[in-house]
């Protein structure tokens, strides 16, 4: 099967979409960009090749087995691709030991690591268990880390083997972890999911012809701040503005206006009715107000970034900041929290001083028009969306908003659409 | 296997970027000897300068604005400005200024590595910007010289009214002349500052004609990054000298001789005869990365046709040239024609007129930090004329001088942006 490939270098996330001939979404991957583009990509790709396999077998197993029966083999193989990894950073930590440890709390320490790392593989056979789990991040660093630092937490010991101990023992490797090119095909791990599953005869067979489908990779696109990266010659490479122009377009066939906040910039983006893009405006000589400085308030308030927009939205009453210097955000938190306003509140203004930064682009790059799509990964959180809904109303009148759930990927889809026009072309 | 570095392209030296390497150096060497030789020295600004005027009183000029953008282009000026703002000067200070002031307070080495001379008079011959007339002031703090203003009426409705021109020619004839005789000790000599009138009016035509050539496909010159070079000495020094006339009679034969081969313009990493990309740009260019910032409109093959910045000394292609007929009279329309002094709609109609007759693809506005005098109005400026073309315009946000506001990825993600939307548009269009 023919297919083509975007793939979006963004500062923070790395993200690669893969379509068919027809120009229908196969596959999806996403993975931090972590500093190494080259890997980011690698493993985005791959991720999406993963997805794009699934969605191979999605008809006939769904046929066969029905879509509960799909969505457990999905989850199987997440977690035999998260079991592998665990054991990978496990082993890298035991080895550290000998160099990071004292002699006499070595084999403490050992104990420890085992014990936290057993109980991590007992949480993520019961996330694969339950039926409803709990939403996570998509990252294995910050699924595995947050489990990691709380049970190093609790199991903390006064022999030496202590929280701060442990937690240096994870910070040298998971880095590594991350920059290891793991094996997370899709043949790696489909058995031993398969097995989990109580490998039934209709998925057995699903699979092995969604394996046996070659996927003929005519054409790449890419795009992001990392796309310089990429070993593509130029007529492959597509800034990140016209992408997320065409992507939202993709989406959302109706829109004009589109605002994407990334991790290290804002681009506010008008474009026509085939989604080409006829003006736009980013944020100027720093990075004030982008997705990094909620990254930077998630850090200092020792909270994940997916936990930022439920929090502000408990706010009752908003406080107003100006501010949206990156480096000021921690210091404009901590003085708010000495005048003993509330955390949610103080939160909540924070998301709407970047919006407002973000409305100044919007009216510099020529208003706000109907329809009006919100992508990159600031989309997925509430807050700013409910302060955007509301400051765009309050400027331009109803507006229609889109967000689709899967905003974060509209560069990538965008370079996925730039590059069947390559393929074609 | 051991990768060989690639040969640096050998750099292309015309005759005219000789003579005017040679010119330069022999009015610095000039200025430098300047306490020992007597020559008076005046100090002056590029929109509406009066080199005529100050060289027919045997003056040197020196422009502090052209000292600020060499010491950004030789790497000088990030430690120029951190030692402005150690004196005090606040960073939204224009940068210019403090490039200037942290020189002179670091043994005034001018471009060429010799010392420049203290000024006998300063000249504030554009009173437009009102940065202009405080740095005057911070340099007569300095040097406790004379100093002399001269009140150019701004062209609030389009036009230099004749009584705005009259009163521009009175204060010349009145303070100015004046303020020169008593600086220089030489009584006005009217027909030398025809003579050199004569001689600026020749070089008018010739500029003119060099900057024009643009119209042609592919164009022979790029006409911001290049023009820079091109209008240095009218801009500067050389207005009404027999060397300035020299150097654009061979600036103007060499670009006829590289249109005429159909060629296009040298860049610093070679020709670029393939154009794929005609633009009108606004704005001052940045110069503490001048060639990086060249280097990313020609990788992508895309070319200067028009731009406002080589207006800036003077807006000749608009058809004004220095009359010697009427010494005075010409060099207030001269000062009162300034790009600077143009209202929102002259700026305007001279972008659409520029896109319209050098058919270009786009235009791009470079957005200065820290100019006033530019950067005001030029959103407005972006809608209006994309408004009344139907050509989208691109916007890039850098500084004159200072280094800090220079972010090349975010630039060059704007450029290439904006570029790849051109293209996507003939696309659509062509489909």
């Amino acid at each position: 099967m023919k297919c083509v490939v975007g793939i979006d270098l963004g500062s923070t996330t790395t993200k690669a979409v893969i379509l068919d001939e027809e120009g229908r979404i196969l596959g999806r991957g996403i993975t931090n960009s972590r500093s190494n583009y080259d890997l980011a990509a690698k493993v985005a790709r791959e991720e999406a090749l993963i997805t794009a396999r699934f969605a191979l077998l999605r008809h006939e197993v769904e046929k066969r087995a029905g879509a509960e029966v799909l969505r457990s083999l999905l989850k199987a193989f997440r977690l035999s691709q998260t079991l592998a990894q665990l054991a990978r950073l496990e082993e890298l930590i035991l080895g550290q030991i000998p160099r990071l440890v004292a002699e006499p709390l070595r084999a403490a320490a050992r104990t420890s690591v085992g014990s936290i790392f057993d109980s991590i593989r007992t949480e993520e056979e019961a996330w694969f268990k339950d039926p409803d789990p709990p939403a996570r991040s998509d990252f294995f660093r910050d699924a595995a880390g947050s489990a990691y630092m709380r049970l190093a937490e609790e199991i903390g010991d006064p022999n030496g083997v202590n929280f701060d101990l442990l937690v240096g023992l994870y910070d040298r490797c998971i880095i590594q972890v991350e920059n290891e090119p793991l094996e997370l095909g899709f043949r790696d791990h489909i058995g031993s999911a398969l097995e989990r599953i109580g490998n039934p005869d209709a998925v057995r067979e699903g699979v092995e012809q969604a394996v046996h489908v070659p996927l003929d990779e005519i054409c790449t696109v890419g795009t992001g701040y990392g796309r310089a990266r990429l070993p593509f010659p130029k007529e492959q490479i597509r800034s990140e503005i016209l992408c997320h122009g065409l992507g939202a377009h993709r989406l959302f066939p109706d829109t004009r206006t589109v605002l994407d906040i990334g991790g290290q910039d804002t681009k506010a983006i008008q474009v026509d009715d085939e989604g080409i893009v006829t003006s736009f405006q980013m944020n100027d000589r720093c990075a004030a107000g982008c997705g990094r400085y909620l990254g930077y308030i998630a850090d200092e308030m020792n909270i994940g970034l997916h936990e930022l927009g439920p929090l502000a939205d408990r706010s009752k009453r908003r406080v107003k900041i100006n501010s949206t210097c990156t480096v000021f955000a921690g210091a404009e938190l901590r003085e708010r929290l000495s005048l003993g306003e509330k955390r949610e509140d103080i939160i909540a203004g924070l998301h709407r001083a970047i919006i407002l930064r973000a409305m100044s682009l919007l009216a510099r790059s020529g208003g706000v028009q109907n329809q009006f799509t919100f992508t990159g990964g600031v989309a997925r959180n509430s807050a700013a969306v409910k302060a955007l809904r509301r400051l765009v109303e309050e400027n331009y009148g109803e507006r229609t908003l889109n967000i689709s759930a899967d905003s974060i990927y509209t560069g990538a889809l965008g370079a996925s659409l730039f590059a069947q026009r390559e393929a074609a072309a | 296997m051991t990768e060989t570095a690639q040969p640096k392209p050998e750099v292309q030296k015309d005759r005219s970027m000789v003579l005017q390497k040679e010119m330069i150096a022999r009015h610095f060497e000039r200025l430098a000897a300047a306490p020992e030789t007597k020559e008076p020295v005046v100090y002056t600004f590029v929109p509406g300068n009066l080199t005529e005027l100050v060289r027919s009183f045997g003056a040197l000029p020196v422009l502090p604005e052209i000292n600020a953008l060499q010491s950004g282009m030789r790497g000088k000026s990030r430690d120029y400005i951190a030692e402005a703002e150690r004196l005090g000067h606040s960073e939204d200070v224009c940068t210019y200024v403090k490039c200037d002031i942290g020189m002179l307070k670091s043994g005034n080495i001018g471009p060429t590595g010799k010392r420049l001379p203290k000024p006998d008079l300063l000249l504030l011959s554009y009173t437009g910007c009102y940065t202009f007339m405080k740095w005057f002031e911070l340099l007569r703090e300095e040097y406790d010289c004379p100093t002399v203003f001269l009140q150019v009426p701004y062209q609030g409705d389009g036009t230099l009214a004749p009584e705005h021109r009259q009163y521009i020619a009175d204060q010349l004839r009145n303070e100015v002349v004046p303020a020169l005789e008593q600086a220089t000790g030489k009584t006005f000599d009217e027909e030398r500052l025809r003579h050199y009138l004569g001689l600026s009016a020749a070089a008018e035509d010739d500029l003119v004609a060099v900057l024009q050539s643009a119209k042609k496909k592919p164009s022979p010159i790029d006409a911001y990054f290049g023009a820079v070079y091109y209008v240095g000495p009218i801009f500067s020094a050389f207005r009404g000298t027999e060397e300035g006339a020299e150097y654009y009679r061979t600036l103007r034969a060499e670009v006829e001789a590289r249109a005429a081969a159909g060629l296009g313009p040298i860049t610093p990493d070679g020709p670029l005869d393939e154009q794929k990309y005609r633009l009108v740009v606004e704005g001052p260019p940045n110069w503490t990365n001048f060639r990086e910032f060249w280097r990313m409109f020609s990788d992508e093959k895309a070319v200067a046709v028009a731009s406002t910045y080589s207006k800036v000394g003077g807006t000749y292609d608009f058809g004004f040239r220095h009359d010697p007929k009427d010494p005075l009279g010409t060099l207030a329309d001269y000062c009162g024609g300034c790009y600077t002094n143009l209202n929102l709609p002259s700026r305007v109609d001279m972008l659409v007129n520029y896109i319209r007759e050098y058919d270009a693809d786009g235009f791009v506005i470079n957005s200065i930090k820290s100019c006033n005098s530019f950067s005001a109005w030029q959103l407005m400026i972006l809608r209006e004329v994309e408004k009344r073309t139907g050509i989208p315009g691109g916007f890039i946000e850098s500084d004159l001088v200072d280094p800090r506001y220079f972010s090349p990825a975010n630039i060059k993600n704007r450029l290439e942006s904006y570029l790849q939307m051109i293209e996507a548009r003939r696309r659509e269009v062509s489909a």
